[in-house]
Formats: structure tokens, sequence, C-alpha cells
């Protein structure tokens, strides 16, 4: 870890609260309240979409309709009543944009206290984003960039219009509408995302971003990504998630595919910060994500990297589909709860190839009143022959209101498979927390050393610039956590 | 006087370890504190740096005129005063190069001062390392983390030289060390000595004393200071033991 970073960071843990808890005023453009098949044909009508792409939101929608809403995760939650949510909310398009200057300059300002530009500042640190603010894409950058390489990345939208072939051949590939409730729901009614192509052999240039915010009360957030790499290609995507704060609870539903053909590789990040609630527990948002990815190809590899501080509600399980032989996939994760936050994430390994290998790393920080449960499944089909996983599972208490709970589900199938296992559980100790202080360092900033330093081995795999927010938001997130 | 302890009492649980113990240090000198286990030696140490959970019902603590006992133990350490600790604790993924940078910045912090930088640091680091003969490697790796017990106590005396304190406690920092270990710490102690500061070493053998020449040795027994000499105390206590000792108290 940069020294100079670790320290801006802890000086920061003493004075922020939620630092994104601002609100833009722009005038939104939103659907009326409430679900029914009306609604669904509004936003695909407002999306100017096609025939196909409507009928495939209204099969998603009367699916949905036949489902329960799950309950077999580790949270409790008053009833989420689907009637009274806004499903589609786009910041009121004044006229067609000719540049950035064109753009509304509360919303550049919004995109400033986030701390994203879409201007040159980003070109020098290499970064091409995607701004999904409230379910539309507003502008994305880098697109020539990336184009020169033949590389697609562009808001789900623009892409049903631009490259429905792709978009037909892969939406729902891996996560069919029929996955699960929230899929059903976000396959029903999303509104915008990001969609990334990286053609056969390319190593894409840029680390692509995506930031995710929540602005508009009432709105649910229903983003899709997309994500395909062709044959030995490479791309590293980055996902940032912030909301502002509010005192209802608001509902985020997304979904995430990933298809990876021979020899490609997909690195996936996320920095999970949408508003976790007061420490009364009041508001939140509520996070309901199907993320998965489907290595597909021989050799083909899929990383995903999760650093989860966020939200009042979080169940989110990143997977992995090894369906290629040789193929990898791994799970690094953080995730903090403090307050009365809840979160139940982990991960699945499908091992279905030959000599598939899986890794999960997740490290679980459980403070205040929160629960904080790991629930990962590793699945090794009869033909998977030699595949391996190495499963690390670890949980650390700050204070004794606080739980953290592993539910590991092992099923394998093929005798020459090796699956292994270990899980911990620790408190900070006041021995810890004495030496540090002993060296004049205080209780709130060792905190946020000794966490940081737990955390470090699934830091480590977050690109730069993301490790070093995801650091700040590990100190943050435990602030006042202790005394 | 540097530090100034009078008529301290310390309690842990409701149990009275230290029963009025009075201790004066001036800046420039090395006092020893000897005497058999479970008297009281590191509870003073952990009184002194204000320990959680070890209760002064009586008394003072007197440090560069202020009388610390209700400050936190980050606030004396920035104060000035260090604690080289008897088992120093391991912290998992923190590299000792940010630990040690985190802990200047605080005491800079405390005193109105910038942050430290990067290349003054670099600097310091490297000087330090050679005075207490550590490895580079061992900085890079987590705080005490994998260290045998020589390399722990070494490392104690590398964040003694880096933090540059006005009074140092050693407590029981010869304990586990093999001769050369002993002589590495020894050395790095000396070097450090000056004038301006002052050091109190607890111990149990005079073995360290052999190195370290103090000014004072105090015998602390039953909680309290029973006996205080020179440097020859600590010869004739190895002689003898801490019977005779025992034995005048209860004349």
């Amino acid at each position: 870890m940069d020294v100079t970073n670790s320290d801006n960071i802890l000086e920061q843990v003493t004075t922020s609260e939620y630092k994104y808890g601002f609100y833009t005023d722009i005038e939104n453009d939103m659907a009326p309240v409430g679900l029914n098949e009306s609604t669904v044909r509004l936003i695909s009508a407002k999306k100017l979409e096609p025939e196909w792409m409507l009928e495939f939101r209204l099969k998603a929608f009367r699916h949905w309709q036949s489902l329960q809403e799950p309950e077999w995760a580790h949270i409790h939650y008053p009833k989420i009543n689907y009637q009274d949510i806004i499903y589609y909310a786009a910041p009121k398009k004044k006229k067609e944009l000719a540049s950035l200057d064109e753009v509304d300059p509360e919303l550049l300002e919004t995109f400033n206290k986030l701390g994203i530009s879409l201007d040159e500042q980003k070109m020098l640190s290499g970064v091409a984003v995607d701004a999904v603010i409230d379910s539309v894409s507003v502008k994305t950058t880098f697109q020539d960039t990336l184009a020169r390489h033949g590389i697609i990345f562009c808001s789900f939208s623009e892409a049903v219009r631009e490259h429905p072939e792709l978009i037909k051949k892969f939406m729902g590939s891996v996560v069919p509408y029929t996955d699960n409730y929230f899929a059903a729901l976000n396959s029903a009614v999303f509104s915008d995302g990001s969609f990334c192509y990286i053609p056969e052999g390319v190593r894409c240039p840029l680390e692509l971003s995506t930031y995710f915010r929540i602005n508009a009360a009432n709105t649910g957030q229903f983003e899709r990504t997309l994500i395909v790499a062709e044959k030995g290609s490479y791309v590293s995507y980055m996902e940032g998630c912030t909301a502002p704060q509010r005192d209802e609870n608001q509902l985020h539903a997304a979904i995430v595919e990933i298809i990876a053909m021979d020899d490609a590789e997909v690195k996936y990040s996320t920095v999970q910060n949408w508003y976790p609630g007061d420490k009364e527990g009041k508001g939140g948002v509520y996070n309901f994500v199907t993320k998965r990815g489907l290595c597909k190809g021989k050799r083909s590899k899929i990383a995903w990297t999760q650093v989860e501080t966020g939200s009042a509600i979080t169940w989110k399980y990143p997977s992995c589909v090894l369906m290629g032989d040789n193929s990898i996939g791994e799970f690094y994760s953080v995730a903090v709860t403090n307050n009365y936050q809840q979160a139940d994430t982990g991960t699945k390994m499908i091992h279905i190839g030959k000599n598939t290998r899986s890794t999960i790393i997740s490290k679980g920080i459980s403070a205040g009143k929160s629960n904080n449960s790991y629930r990962g499944l590793v699945k090794i089909l009869s033909g998977a022959t030699n595949s391996r996983n190495f499963s690390q599972c670890d949980s650390l208490l700050l204070g004794d209101k606080c739980g953290a709970h592993t539910f590991p589900y092992i099923e394998a199938k093929n005798e020459s498979s090796i699956i292994e296992h270990e899980a911990t559980t620790s408190k900070i100790s006041e021995d810890q927390l004495f030496y540090c202080n002993q060296r004049g360092i205080d209780t709130e900033k060792a905190i946020g050393l000794i966490v940081n330093g737990y955390a470090k081995e699934v830091l480590n795999k977050l690109p730069m610039e993301f490790a070093v927010e995801a650091q700040k938001l590990l100190a943050i997130t435990l602030e006042g956590s202790v005394g | 006087m540097l530090l100034n302890i009078k008529n301290l009492h310390v309690e842990i649980d409701g149990k009275e370890i230290i029963k009025g113990l009075n201790l004066g240090v001036n800046k420039g000198e090395v006092h020893a504190i000897m005497g058999p286990n479970g008297t009281g030696k590191s509870t003073l140490a952990a009184a002194i740096t204000g320990r959680e959970g070890y209760d002064i019902t009586e008394g003072e603590i007197w440090f560069k005129g202020t009388n610390i006992i209700e400050m936190d133990p980050d606030e004396r350490a920035n104060l000035g005063i260090f604690l080289s600790f008897q088992y120093p604790v391991e912290i998992p993924g923190v590299s000792m190069t940010n630990f040690m940078r985190t802990a200047i910045n605080a005491k800079r912090e405390y005193n109105g001062q910038p942050t430290i930088p990067a290349g003054e640091f670099l600097k310091m680091m490297e000087e330090k390392k050679n005075l207490v003969e550590i490895h580079s490697k061992l900085t890079n790796r987590s705080v005490n983390e994998g260290f045998s017990g020589g390399e722990k106590k070494r490392n104690e005396i590398f964040q003694m030289a880096m933090l540059e304190p006005s009074l140092a406690i050693l407590d029981e920092t010869d304990s586990g060390l093999d001769i050369d270990a002993l002589k590495v710490v020894a050395k790095g102690v000396n070097q450090l000595r000056s004038q301006e500061n002052a050091f109190v070493i607890i111990t149990h053998y005079q073995r360290l004393l052999d190195y370290i020449i103090p000014d004072f040795v105090h015998v602390l027994y039953d909680g309290k200071i029973v006996k205080t000499g020179g440097k020859n105390l600590a010869l004739e206590l190895e002689a003898k033991g801490y019977e005779w000792i025992k034995e005048q108290q209860f004349v």
C-alpha cells in the first residue's frame, strides 16, 4: 500500500459521515409509481427499443409475477412493496448535446462530487467511464480510443440499438430471466447499464469503469451489464456505486453477465458504497444483485473482486461457471457491515470442465449491531476431472453485538477433485489496539490500519486507484464502531 | 524532573498490585527496575503508558510537568513516552513501513507539524535500521508477523529509535534474547542515550545491565520500591538473589 494514501485515508476517518449523501436537483423524467405491464411497455418505449427487446421484458415480467421473493438468505427486512417504487427515472433531456460543455452543469457537479470527471483528466489516468445516473447512461468517454481497438464500450440502450445481434446472442445467456426473483425483475424493468465487447486477441488498453448512482427519491436502479471477451482477449472492468442519503429504502437489483471465450480473461472489480442507512438503521439501499461469469472457453479466466461497504442489505453472489477445460474462476471479497447493516454474500463456483480451478478468498468484517454472512457453493460436476478449489473465509468481529456467519456448501461428484476450505474468526484484540496507541496512533486510526491489513490480500487484487478508494471506505465505514 | 511518580497505587480487577510507589527520573538518566516475578514491574509500565484495565486508585504520574493519569495512551505516547513491549503483538497485513509512517505522522500531527516527506522518512528508516542491525526485509513484512523472538525485540528498539521518545521504558527486553541479540539491543540503546532523554529498564536479571550501565538500580518488591542503589546493587542481587531483600522487609 502506498503510504501517502494510507495516511490521507486515515485522516479522513475521523471526519466524515456518509460523504456521498448529497442530492442533485436535476429535472427527472419519471415513470409513474408501480409495476405492471404498461410500466414495462413505457420503459421500453422511452428507450425506443425494438420489438424483440420489449418481448424479452414482457416474458421476464410475466415470469416474475409467478415467483415468490426468496427468503433463504440470512437477512431480515420489511416486505418490499413493489408497487410503491418508480421503475424509471431519466434526467430530462433538454436538447441533443454536441459536446461535454453542454451537459447540465448540475450533473457535472454531481460527477465532480463523486470524484469522477468526464473530461481530459481521466484520459491521463487511463480510465474510460460510463456513468449511469438514475438509470440512463449520460455520457460515455473514450469510445474513440476503444473503437480503434475494435472494443465496444457503451450504454446498454445504445448497444440494443447499435449491436442488436450481439445483445440477442449473449443477453440472458449466463443469467436467464428465469434465474431468480430479482433477475426476473431486472430483466423486465432494467433501464440501462453497460455493454462491453472485446474482440478476439485484443487486450483492452484501459481500465473500463462504470459509476452507478441512485439519485431520485423512490427510484429503483436496475442496471444490466454485459461483458463479452472473445478468444485471447483481456479486460479489467471496475464498477463503483454510491447513492444519496435518504430516509426511505431504495431498491437496487442489477444483473451482470460475463462471457469469456478460449484464453480470454476478465477481471471485474466492484467497490459498492450504496447508502447504508443511518446509525439507527433507517433508510439505506436494498442491494439484490445477480452477477455471474461464464468461462465458456478453454483456459479462460474470470476474477471477481468486490469491496462491499454500503447498502442496508446486500444479497449478492458473484459466481463463475467453469465450463471450458482448464478454466479458472476467482472470487476475492471484503464485506464490511456496521450499525444495522446486513450482508449475505459469497460466491458459487460451478466446475464443469476438466482441470478447472477456483479460488475463494472472503474477508468479512462486522461491527455495531450488524450481521455479516458468507454463503458459498462449490459444485464439482462429474465431468470435472482433476478440478480444484481452495476457499478461505475469514471473519473479523469488532465489538460483541455483531454477528459473523459462514454457510459453505460443497457438492463434489468427481472423485479426482480436490476441495480445501479454511475458515477463521477473529477479533481485533485489545493488545493490538494498545500496541498502536502506544505508538501514538489513536484508536480510530488503529482500527483503520488493522482492518486494512486484514483485508490486504483482497485489496491487492483491485486496480490501483480503486484500491485507494476501497481503503478509504473501509476506514470510513467503521468510523465510530469502537468505544 | 522528566518523570515523577508520587505515591502510586494501581489495581487490576480490584486487586492492588502497586502499593504506594515513588520514582523520580531526570533527563540523561538510566534507571533499572529489578525484582522477583509478580511484584508489579510490568504493571508499573502499563500504568505509566495508560493501558486500560490498570486502575490508578491513588497517586500521581507527572511527565514533563503534567499529571498524565487521565490522558489516553496515544496522547502519552505522542508526548514522548515509549514502551518496548515484553510481548510485541503481530498486526497481520500492516507493513512495518506503513505502521512506522503512521506513528511518526501521528506524533507530528500532535506537535502541529506537517506529515513527513517520503524521502526524509525513507532516509530515517535506513539510518535507524542500521542502528539495530535490522535487515531491510524485516521492515517490508507485516508488524512482528513471523518475527523470531530476537527480531521482535530488535524491532522494538528500532521503533524507539524512529520515534525518539524522551522517556523509554524497556519491559523485559532482555528476556528470550541470546547474547548476540542482547548486545545488539544494548548497542542500540547506548547510541540513543543522550542528555535529553531517559530510560527505565525493567529486568529480572542483571545480564542486560552489563551492557547498559544504569545510573540507579531500584528493587521493586510487593508493589513498592524497597531499595535503591547504584549499578553494584544489580550485581549484589545477582549474587544473593532476592531473598535477602525479602528478609530485610520483614525484619
